[in-house]
């Protein structure tokens, strides 16, 4: 398998990658990891004409808790999410996210801007990120705006990034007093894509209802989803076997997967609501109910 | 836990038990194996094929314009260019023919339909990329029983007249009528259907070669991946005879590197190898084709796709008096299996296992469909797996019917030691056994009562374990004269070895490794029997100019068949050496006996010449009249096959909201005779099961109503990881074959074939509460959930 | 065709080439340098024959482009045996017999060596997880595990030895 030809360049810093961007709009894409997109262009499913690699620009690599949210540059690898001790602490269902993906070689190389903005529908940080209701941070040479991730993942491989724009930061909010969030996928096999994939994070009042919920779906639509219908039923729910079902067969109604190699749709649909429950009775259990 | 042989030799000798590090090792840890694509000669074209999005299509016109309009794109090779030199149809190692390049009509999705010969890797894809083809799509059987109905399109036109439809052939072996009235009169009778699915070998390495044409020397040298490199001569210089081609099976060189895994996948011919040929002759330079795994897994040929309808008859106490077997075989569009000629269905007849019953019938239909070629190979010995997998499976639906445990049903009705050897209903004799000291040691080492024990509790809470049990008997080493021959191609198989004059040994042999170690197990029996240290010994294969003729490595047949060859080519120098030690001992040859690599008189132990003493004699002081050198070759026609066979139990546990299945322990217990190097045994045990699990659970090639395949890729073809993989646990019993020259049988695929029952079996024991008879592989989660959904246990 | 120019150290040595920027990785080490010791075995990133380890990172060289490693360090297998002493993966792959056809082995071993600097006393489910990305067809993965347990007790070891002259040589 080998790529079409393409021209590749590798600028210095970030207003270089913008200008280019600007000055080449439709004709370049960007490349972060690479472990998305180069099994695309060598299968020539995807023929770009100017390859940008993001390599070599700094300060998109940070981890940084502010005061306001935890930033995620989009350069930060799978492999140093998963092994961050303070997001581990914060944010548990990052690092139960991040040792998912793939396998080890792609986690080294692949990047949470690069999976994010790439979009693939079974990719596993979208609905992570939907769950944690978190913003993407997207630079042009025109300036920048934040956008929740509520709204950005449109259809297969499409989202509300333009071609000028880059994926520079994801901005997660910091967790809730009583916490607790789990990633549960399921695949064929390790390492496979997710046949289907659910993230919760919520959070439990003083009295032990469900203040806030957040459920991100992936591989079960055209674009990873938040379960919108469940969090409703969950919110300021008591947490109970009943409650719990019925938000899982909320999820699994808001699904609209396809048959495929993974298995028919009637199978991914029933898994929604199979991981959907597993998902939040973990959550549960992490934010201490 | 093994019951050990003792090594006759020191561990510095290392002949046979002992686990002699691989001689082949230092290479590949170092990255210096040689692999086909490792291969690079001056002036090299490379080759890439344009292949059919189509099923079944009429190709209207093929346009190569733009992609000659490339830079480095030298030419574009089409089936009509072929159809010129009468080189657009080949032979199958099955005797039917196959196209090089289509003409007219393509019969599968991602048939070779153009070739793009180019100065480069890069620009001969992007040749394929630029060759326009316009079709007019036909319409498509994938369905073996659909291709069967009378108002089927006749698939192969190209057939002669009274062919003139999609069944290829019908065998059978048994006694219909006897089985018929075993089953009339049994007490219990049970039937099932079983479909073995559609997989592919996939080795790591694909497969690929060099052609090197030498227009002056008229030499055809061809570097590739191949488990049979004589038999590739053979039908290249047919082909090239019938083509008119001045390419003379004395001036062709098949020469094969290191392999990257082989099981079966690289024994047939593909249209590549001829492309490349063809190619090289046209433009006098060097053509290099190395496939992509999506070639690979769409294109080469397949395993399996056996549909299975199977009747069992039984006495109310389970004894078995009668089974009755009718299959159809899915072919392709095209048999090129690798079975020998006289055996369409393989030794598909081995099916009534390790179990002592009188009647037997078994019938095989061979289908056309539009499918790459079907039914060649997938680490087993023609057909054995579908055999294994259909009569494990009957006996433990048989045990779960009338109450009794598996275990000790086939206890109760296997073929016990004395009996052999033993005439099967079908007609196979089976050298040696000891079914019930496999079953239980494999029992043992699990804790088989503890299991049951425990599944009994974890039943009652409602949750899901089974214990799943296999005792197969395998048959491999094809084969004796008589009976099997490939393309007429008696199943002989070869050694010549050397002795040089300082006591150093080169043998060749006509077998091909890919990874079974035969520079070190090869040495190893030598070393049995000569006394010359491994360290001496050097084994060299896979060039037919050097090697002696050879079938090659496939259906565990180089131990059975070039072993032996080995072991009696080495006796015979070590027959010779006794007459140049009595010559230098000045004794009758008669008084001489042979102990440790040494020839000394009898009853003066200390009067003696080594080995390596008699070597240099060979050469420096042979007796007058008496030819000089220390050498010899066997070409051995086995009297038989032979029959390794073991016990494997597994253990799964269901994830019942899922319907994932986990391998939580797996024991194998196998008899595969004599064994040479215990630690490469265990290796190819290990290496077999986990070719037995990946199907079992994970990997099937299938086809839409199109007939697009939809495991193309590593993605959506899932080869199991080490994360999966259980921690195999194996055990030995040894029961020598009485035939053999050194009691060996052959291990390479035995795991294979008996580990998919096994976990078959578990699965099902799991369920069988539930109402459930019978999961065909792979039990994959959907596959497992919807039965659970239906029972009303999953959600 | 426009090439780029690449300039890359590989096992200690520079190498300079002009490519297209499309050419992978995997193919300037093999069809450029000649080390063939780096394999291709699947195309899509999911077999890891191809793995090396760049900039003393494990990676997929068919997933990655030649450009792309412009000014990188890289070690491939070749790099691996110091002169004749084989590396202690090396030595144990060959002692627990953890190869048969030896194709996956290269990626396999540089894989583990990446792992073992992650992780020098992996767990076997450690050990599983590492290679995961790595497919074996032969062995069943049982003598790569041994393997890799055997390497990793031997570097141990040798880590807390006192460096003794006569072992350096």
């Amino acid at each position: 398998m080998i790529p079409a030809a393409f021209d590749y360049v590798r600028p210095a810093d970030l207003d270089e990658v913008l200008g280019i961007l600007r000055d080449r709009q439709g004709e370049a894409k960007l490349l972060s990891g690479g472990y998305s997109l180069l099994p695309l262009l060598k299968l020539r499913l995807a023929q770009p004409e100017l390859l940008v690699d993001l390599r070599d620009v700094g300060g998109l690599d940070g981890i940084v808790h502010t005061d306001d949210d935890i930033r995620i540059g989009g350069r930060v690898t799978h492999k140093r999410i998963q092994e961050d001790e303070g997001l581990a602490r914060s944010l548990p269902i990052m690092r139960e996210a991040a040792v998912g993906i793939g396998d080890p070689q792609v986690r080294n190389w692949g990047t949470i801007g690069g999976s994010v903005a790439h979009a693939d529908p079974s990719s596993d940080w979208p609905a992570v990120l939907l769950a944690l209701g978190a913003s993407v941070v997207l630079r042009s040479a025109g300036g920048e705006r934040v956008m929740p991730v509520r709204g950005f993942f449109l259809d297969t491989f499409v989202t509300q990034i333009e071609p000028t724009e880059v994926l520079t930061e994801v901005r997660i909010p910091h967790p809730a007093r009583n916490g607790g969030g789990a990633y549960k996928k399921l695949e064929r096999r390790a390492g496979d894509f997710s046949t289907v994939g659910v993230a919760v994070q919520l959070a439990l009042s003083d009295d032990g209802r469900i203040a806030s919920i957040g459920i991100g779906l992936t591989a079960v639509a055209d674009a990873p989803f938040a379960a919108t219908e469940a969090e409703k039923v969950l919110t300021d729910a008591r947490p109970g076997n009943e409650v719990i079902q019925e938000a899982a067969a909320m999820a699994s109604k808001q699904s609209k997967p396809v048959t495929d190699s993974h298995g028919p749709a009637d199978y991914k649909r029933a898994m929604v609501a199979e991981m959907t429950t597993r998902a939040i009775r973990a959550a549960l259990q992490r934010a201490g109910a | 836990m093994t019951i050990e042989m003792e090594p006759q030799t020191t561990p510095e000798v290392g002949g046979m038990g002992h686990s002699v590090k691989r001689k082949e090792d230092p290479r590949f840890i170092q990255g210096q194996g040689e692999y086909i694509d490792d291969v690079n000669l001056p002036g090299q074209l490379w080759l890439d094929i344009v292949r059919s999005p189509y099923a079944h299509a009429k190709i209207r016109s093929i346009d190569a314009s733009e992609a000659l309009k490339i830079p480095g794109v030298a030419a574009v090779i089409t089936g009509k260019d072929l159809e010129g030199y009468k080189l657009h149809w080949m032979p199958t190692l099955a005797g039917d023919m196959q196209m090089v390049l289509p003409v007219d009509t393509v019969m599968y999705q991602a048939q070779e339909v153009a070739a793009v010969i180019a100065t480069s890797r890069y620009a001969a894809a992007d040749g394929v990329a630029a060759v326009y083809v316009d079709y007019e799509p036909l319409p498509v059987i994938v369905d073996p029983f659909e291709a069967l109905k009378p108002d089927a399109i006749v698939l192969r036109p190209d057939k002669g007249p009274d062919k003139q439809t999609n069944h290829i052939w019908h065998w059978e072996s048994g006694d219909e009528a006897k089985a018929d009235a075993a089953l009339a009169a049994a007490d219990v009778t049970i039937s099932q259907d079983i479909y073995i699915p559609r997989i592919h070998v996939a080795s790591i390495e694909t497969c690929g070669c060099v052609a090197d044409w030498d227009p002056v020397r008229e030499q055809l040298t061809l570097h590739m991946t191949s488990q049979a490199p004589h038999a590739i001569r053979t039908v290249l210089a047919l082909v090239a005879g019938g083509a008119g081609l001045p390419i003379y099976e004395h001036n062709i060189r098949v020469k094969t590197h290191d392999i990257g895994g082989g099981f079966g996948g690289k024994v047939p011919v593909y249209p590549g190898y001829v492309l490349a040929v063809a190619a090289s002759f046209l433009t006098g330079k060097p053509v290099k084709w190395i496939e992509d795994r999506s070639e690979n897994l769409q294109a080469d040929s397949f395993a399996r796709d056996y549909h299975i309808h199977a009747e069992m008859g039984a006495t109310k106490e389970g004894k078995i008096t009668g089974l009755k077997v009718k299959t159809i075989a899915d072919h392709g569009y095209t048999d090129a299996a690798a079975d020998p000629s006289k055996f369409p269905a393989g030794l598909f007849n081995v099916i009534t296992g390790s179990y002592d019953f009188d009647n037997a019938f078994v019938e095989v239909d061979g289908v056309y469909t539009n499918k790459p070629p079907g039914g060649v190979a997938y680490r087993c010995s023609f057909r054995v797996t579908e055999a294994v997998h259909a009569i494990e499976r009957m006996v433990d639906i048989l045990a779960h019917d009338i109450g009794k445990d598996p275990a000790q049903l086939r206890m109760e009705n296997f073929i016990q030691p004395e009996q052999f050897p033993y005439t099967t209903p079908t007609g196979w004799e089976y050298d040696s056994g000891n079914y019930g000291a496999a079953l239980t040691m494999a029992m043992e080492m699990i804790d088989y009562e503890g299991l049951r024990k425990e599944q009994a509790e974890k039943r009652e809470r409602g949750e899901l374990m089974g214990i799943g049990i296999s005792s197969f008997t395998e048959i491999v080493g094809a084969g004796p004269s008589h009976t099997f021959d490939i393309l007429g191609i008696k199943m002989f198989d070869s050694c010549e070895i050397r002795v040089h004059p300082t006591g150093k040994v080169l043998a060749r042999i006509g077998v091909q490794t890919q990874g079974q170690g035969h520079e070190t197990t090869f040495a190893q029996i030598i070393a049995e029997e000569l006394g010359f240290p491994v360290s001496d010994i050097k084994i060299e294969y896979g060039d037919t100019d050097t090697a002696p003729y050879g079938l090659g490595t496939y259906a565990s047949r180089s131990t059975p068949v070039a072993g032996a060859a080995t072991a009696i080519a080495a006796r015979k120098i070590k027959e010779k050496a006794r007459h140049l030690a009595a010559h230098l001992l000045e004794a009758s040859a008669d008084d001489l006996e042979w102990t440790n690599g040494k020839w000394s008189v009898k009853g003066s132990p200390d009067r003696f010449k080594t080995i390596q003493e008699i070597a240099f004699a060979a050469y420096t002081n042979h007796p007058q009249g008496m030819e000089a050198g220390l050498e010899a070759v066997d070409y051995y026609d086995p009297p038989n096959l032979t029959f390794p066979f073991g016990s494997y139990i597994c253990v799964v546990d269901i994830d019942k909201g899922t319907g994932q299945v986990t391998v939580r322990r797996f024991v194998a217990v196998d008899d595969c005779g004599n064994i040479i190097n215990p630690m490469i045994v265990d290796g190819q045990i290990h290496g077999g099961l986990t070719m037995g699990f990946a199907p079992a659970l994970y990997e099937e090639i299938t086809y839409d109503e199109r007939g697009n395949n939809l495991a193309g890729t590593f993605m959506d073809y899932l080869l199991p990881t080490a994360m999966e993989t259980p921690a195999w646990e194996t055990g030995k019993t040894i029961t020598p074959s009485p035939h053999h020259p050194i009691g060996a049988k052959g291990v390479g695929e035995s795991a294979t074939v008996g580990a998919p029952p096994a976990i078959a079996n578990a699965v099902v024991d799991a369920l069988w509460h539930l109402g459930v008879r019978n999961i065909d592989i792979p039990m994959t989660p959907q596959k497992v959930w919807k039965i659970l959904h239906e029972k009303g246990v999953a959600p | 065709m426009t090439t780029q120019h690449v300039s890359v150290t590989v096992n200690g040595e520079v190498r300079e080439a002009d490519v297209e920027p499309r050419l992978l990785l995997v193919h300037l080490l093999r069809e450029n340098f000649g080390l063939t010791g780096t394999h291709v075995g699947c195309d899509t990133s999911n077999c890891g024959a191809c793995t090396v380890h760049v900039d003393g990172v494990s990676a997929k060289s068919c997933t990655m482009l030649a450009v792309q490693a412009n000014g990188s360090t890289i070690k491939t297998i070749e790099g691996m045996a110091n002169g004749a002493d084989l590396h202690p993966l090396q030595q144990a792959f060959w002692d627990q017999h953890g190869l048969q056809c030896g194709f996956c082995t290269p990626g396999m071993i540089m894989q583990s060596a990446w792992l073992l600097e992650q992780n020098p006393d992996p767990s076997e489910a450690e050990i599983r997880e590492g290679i995961s990305g790595n497919l074996c067809r032969c062995t069943g993965y049982v003598n790569i595990v041994k393997s890799i347990q055997q390497a990793a007790q031997q570097m141990q070891a040798a880590e807390s030895a006192p460096a003794e002259p006569a072992a350096a040589s």
